[in-house]
């Protein structure tokens, strides 16, 4: 139905050269400024060895990170970078930058924190009830998102994001308001979790489906699929694949996978304010994945340590004013930096 | 009855803002295909600016009507030359990142400096009075506002259709490679349009100084209503955008006005409405289907 009604459909059926150029999204920059050969998605030029190097290492960081850093600055790291990466799923893998995805970070960590503190319900089980939530609300955004490409994608799901924002606030015999969600519990089988670092343990195993849920989606078909979608539109309806149903589902997983980054956040926290829903929250998610490197799954791994312990150390060091820093590093990015941390990583990689 | 005079009245001056900045940003978007995130933060600015402009330099609000607007112009071509037009060739989400980015420093900059507490800013003693038009007193300043936004959209609708310079930057606008070939210098119109679209956002936030709350984050919030209406409108026409909106300014205050239970309705009316048109026309009311960016 809406595959017919769509403009954008319309228009690249007809042809057009110059429509197809727009609609390409990020990725035909990366195309303009690289070398000139177009970045797989899979990053399948480099070896195999390598790759299982690569997720051993990042295995054994993962479990020590505890040791290394504050423990709550590690299950931080582990909450943004599930954020990140659902980011850079419809940003690198379909060409749609959302810009509101803090509706779907934060309706989780409410959904989380209401089922924790009312039913009692294990923290996993809190979580994926609060993905579960987000999923639902990213049903209908999702649906309406997908009708717009490019720059009109970001405002759209910006917009929606502020209308679920402002409903929150509204809405203070559920959400607390301004006060927000108090003295989430950590539930699990009775166990004590209150140390943050052994939270981080138990929270892992989630941290690490979510990643898993993503690259297994990415390196599938219906990756490859994305893929196709996000570098040329028209060719891929023209292969008879149904282009918004495409979008409308890594959209979904995107939301779910925002929302296990945000549902474990309000149980890390033990507190869910009106913060986790705001658009500088949507913001901070698209600063880490363009920093870390669009269309890498690492980069935005990385991205998220790299953002979330620069923001720890700024706040330790008594500075206010993190967004002058943020701010100023992402104009950077955007200016000189377009490949992000791991892109110009794999780049230099892949020029040797 | 009178009491709907007044709320349509509220709603207008309302939409005067939103109509203002959405204005500005659909010249931009005309001309450099640049969805300028910060133009909420320009419009703080210039409110700041009048303030800081009374308090520190002691210039009256009818100074800060002129230089701000120009300062900011000026600070917005510098951005374009030194910044913006850098990402000219890329996909257009580097420049709303961008200006995101930016958003995020001119914020903190301000707050760092002035806190986040908002700042007292009167009325010029001219305009501090009422006007008696017959079914009720409407406040002068109000008035004023709205008929200084609307002079300023028609203001600009004559430039843009009646003038040379409008119909190089309309040739521009729609068929840039076309308006090359003919000779005309398009590069030349991209710096001033930039910059006539930053001086729109500076207007409106020194008339809202009086009237509305000055702190840093005034701007923050109202952008987001305005890239809602722009969609509404259909971002690409100038018309639809002005249109769209003193239309929600229109409907968030008859909605505001059916008591204290609507609150919630009015604020998220804007995005309802937008939902509506996507589903409708996904190009927006006044937008045209064949340039999907």
């Amino acid at each position: 139905m809406s595959e017919q009604s769509a403009p954008e459909q319309e228009t690249a059926a007809a042809g057009s050269v110059a429509v197809e150029d727009q609609a390409v999204g990020v990725r035909a920059e990366a195309r303009a400024t690289a070398t000139g050969t177009p970045v797989p998605a899979g990053g399948t030029i480099v070896p195999r060895w390598l790759r299982w190097a690569l997720v051993g290492s990042a295995l054994v960081v993962a479990l020590w990170l505890p040791n290394g850093l504050y423990p709550t600055v590690a299950v931080d790291i582990a909450c943004w970078a599930l954020f990140a990466v659902a980011v850079d799923l419809l940003l690198g893998y379909t060409g749609l930058m959302s810009f509101g995805h803090a509706a779907f970070w934060g309706t989780s960590a409410y959904a989380t924190g209401l089922a924790a503190i009312n039913w009692g319900l294990p923290f996993p089980v809190a979580v994926l009830l609060g993905a579960l939530a987000a999923v639902v609300l990213a049903i209908p955004v999702g649906y309406l998102a997908v009708k717009r490409v490019g720059i009109y994608f970001a405002m759209v799901t910006l917009a929606f994001a502020q209308m679920v924002y402002y409903i929150a606030n509204q809405w203070r015999s559920v959400t607390q308001g301004e006060n927000g969600l108090q003295r989430v519990p950590r539930e699990l089988f009775g166990l004590d979790l209150t140390d943050e670092y052994y939270f981080y343990y138990a929270a892992l195993p989630i941290v690490a489906g979510g990643l898993f849920l993503v690259w297994r989606a990415v390196h599938s078909p219906f990756g490859r699929v994305l893929v196709a979608i996000r570098d040329n539109p028209a060719r891929a309806r023209a292969l008879g694949y149904p282009v918004h149903r495409y979008k409308l589902a890594a959209f979904l997983l995107s939301a779910f996978t925002a929302g296990l980054g945000g549902g474990l956040f309000a149980i890390g926290h033990r507190f869910v304010s009106l913060d986790v829903l705001h658009w500088t929250t949507s913001g901070k998610a698209v600063i880490i994945v363009v920093l870390g490197g669009i269309g890498t799954l690492w980069g935005p791994v990385v991205g998220a340590a790299g953002v979330t312990r620069l923001e720890d150390w700024l706040s330790f060091a008594g500075f206010e004013q993190i967004g002058l820093v943020t701010g100023a590093i992402f104009v950077l990015t955007v200016l000189i930096f377009r490949r992000g941390l791991w892109g110009t990583l794999a780049h230099w990689l892949r020029r040797r | 009855m009178v009491n709907f005079l007044q709320h349509t009245f509220n709603g207008l001056v309302g939409g005067a803002f939103l109509a203002l900045l959405a204005l500005g940003l659909a010249v931009i978007f005309g001309m450099l295909r640049v969805v300028n995130f910060a133009h909420g933060a320009i419009y703080m600015l210039g409110a700041f600016g009048a303030y800081v402009l009374l308090t520190e330099v002691g210039l009256s609000f009818w100074w800060a009507l002129i230089v701000m607007p120009l300062m900011l112009a000026l600070f917005g071509m510098a951005l374009e030359r030194l910044v913006v037009a850098r990402l000219a060739r890329l996909d257009p989400l580097y420049n709303f990142l961008l200006t995101f980015g930016l958003t995020l420093i001119l914020q903190d900059a301000v707050k760092s400096r002035y806190g986040v507490q908002s700042s007292p800013y009167d009325a010029p003693e001219v305009l501090s009075g009422t006007l008696d038009l017959g079914a009720f007193d409407f406040p002068a300043y109000r008035v004023f506002v709205l008929v200084m936004a609307v002079a300023v959209c028609v203001g600009v609708w004559w430039l843009l259709s009646r003038t040379r310079v409008g119909m190089v930057v309309r040739a521009a606008t729609e068929r840039p490679e076309l308006s090359t070939a003919l000779g005309i210098d398009v590069g030349r119109w991209v710096t001033p349009v930039f910059g006539f679209g930053i001086g729109l956002a500076g207007l409106a936030g020194v008339l809202a100084a009086p009237i509305r709350a000055v702190n840093p984050l005034m701007g923050a919030d109202l952008i987001i209503v305005v890239f809602a209406v722009v969609v509404i409108g259909g971002l690409g026409s100038i018309f639809g955008s002005v249109a769209a909106g003193f239309a929600i300014g229109l409907v968030q205050a008859w909605v505001q006005a059916l008591g204290e239970h609507w609150a919630l309705l009015s604020q998220v009316l804007v995005f309802l409405v937008m939902a509506g048109v996507l589903l409708w026309r996904p190009a927006g009311l006044f937008g045209r289907e064949e340039a999907p960016a």
